[in-house]
């Protein structure tokens, strides 16, 4: 069981905390300038973070213990392929989760 | 169509990956002895999945309180460049629209409104924010309803259906296209090589060498290319 103490510490801390970091550039810099080399990094933001956030899960999934997965794999390049050439993003969800649920019925 | 029903409509497919996550959290965290309103509080005060499941998996195992916090926090800590990369988008709202724009900034709002103001660079700032709480809408409700709905149910969801990698696949399909240029491709390469890597560090850190590693993979590119166009 968890303590209720230490629950709620890490409840307010943790709201207060992720607040803090989602409002430190938004919310602090506003409207003032930003220099042009950090503007330069912020265009790579988001393809850096999600990519990096995202290839850790395809190659290792946590539903199979971290072993890759032929199924998971296939479905990953599905989607990567069809958002990369059509850039529909819905397209691309639409024809990984076909894949995903199609071999995952097809593979043993 | 105003922005706000735009963002909406963009941000309803993320329902399929919102609720079973939500849900889950809401098993789990009850299964740790939370209540049904803890669980829920949780949800609405932290909103955000990852950092959520990190500290009650923590707290179950018994952490001290203060390592649970900080490992959490640590997962969180992307949240900082999102904020940053929206701020000369959004950056100019007024203080109290910025203020709700944060406490809804989390992996889905930032990588959908992304997407949309770079395809859409003449979008004003009240397009760009009516858009930001479009998708928003579809996206933190239910992740706190479905919290919701976990903790009272209280039954698992079975993992035989895939519904784990709805996260990876919703966010392969944003990703691709935003690979238009050189600099965001090997951003995007030197993120991925980096975060897999790097996923011994702990904390979830790898994440962070590969996001950081990846941004300034992609600024470098940029200005050689540009240094290249000019000779």
């Amino acid at each position: 069981m968890i303590d209720d103490t230490a629950l709620w510490i890490v409840i307010a801390g943790l709201g207060v905390g992720s607040f803090v970091m989602r409002f430190v550039f938004l919310g602090l810099v506003g409207n003032k300038p930003l220099p042009d080399w950090l503007l330069r990094h912020l265009r790579y933001t988001a393809v850096a973070v999600l990519p990096a956030l995202v290839a850790p899960l395809v190659l290792w999934p946590g539903a199979t213990d971290g072993q890759p997965d032929p199924t998971r794999l296939a479905a990953a390049a599905v989607t990567f392929g069809v958002g990369y050439f059509s850039k529909n993003v819905i397209l691309a969800m639409v024809c990984g989760a076909v894949t995903l649920i199609g071999l995952g019925y097809a593979l043993p | 169509m105003s922005s706000y029903w735009r963002g909406l409509r963009d941000g309803l497919p993320f329902l399929i990956m919102v609720f079973p996550f939500g849900m889950l959290f809401g098993v789990v965290a009850t299964e740790s002895g939370l209540s049904i309103s803890e669980a829920v509080s949780f949800s609405v005060v932290v909103i955000a999945g990852a950092a959520q499941f990190t500290a009650l998996q923590l707290l179950n195992e018994g952490a001290p309180t203060l390592v649970a916090l900080a490992s959490a926090l640590a997962v969180n800590m992307r949240m900082a460049m999102y904020s940053a990369s929206l701020t000369p988008h959004l950056g100019p709202a007024p203080l109290w629209q910025r203020v709700f724009i944060s406490y809804f900034l989390v992996d889905q709002t930032y990588a959908g409104s992304i997407l949309e103001f770079d395809r859409r660079p003449r979008m004003t700032l009240s397009e760009k924010v009516g858009y930001f709480f479009g998708l928003a809408t579809p996206i933190c409700p239910p992740w706190y309803f479905a919290t919701w709905l976990g903790a009272v149910l209280g039954s698992a969801i079975p993992t035989e259906l895939g519904l784990d990698f709805a996260v990876p696949i919703a966010f392969l399909a944003m990703i691709a296209p935003m690979l238009r240029t050189p600099a965001h491709k090997v951003a995007a390469a030197t993120a991925v090589g980096l975060a897999l890597a790097f996923a011994w560090l702990p904390y979830n850190l790898g994440l962070i060498v590969g996001g950081v590693g990846g941004m300034m993979a992609g600024a470098r590119t940029e200005l050689m290319l540009e240094r290249r166009a000019r000779t």
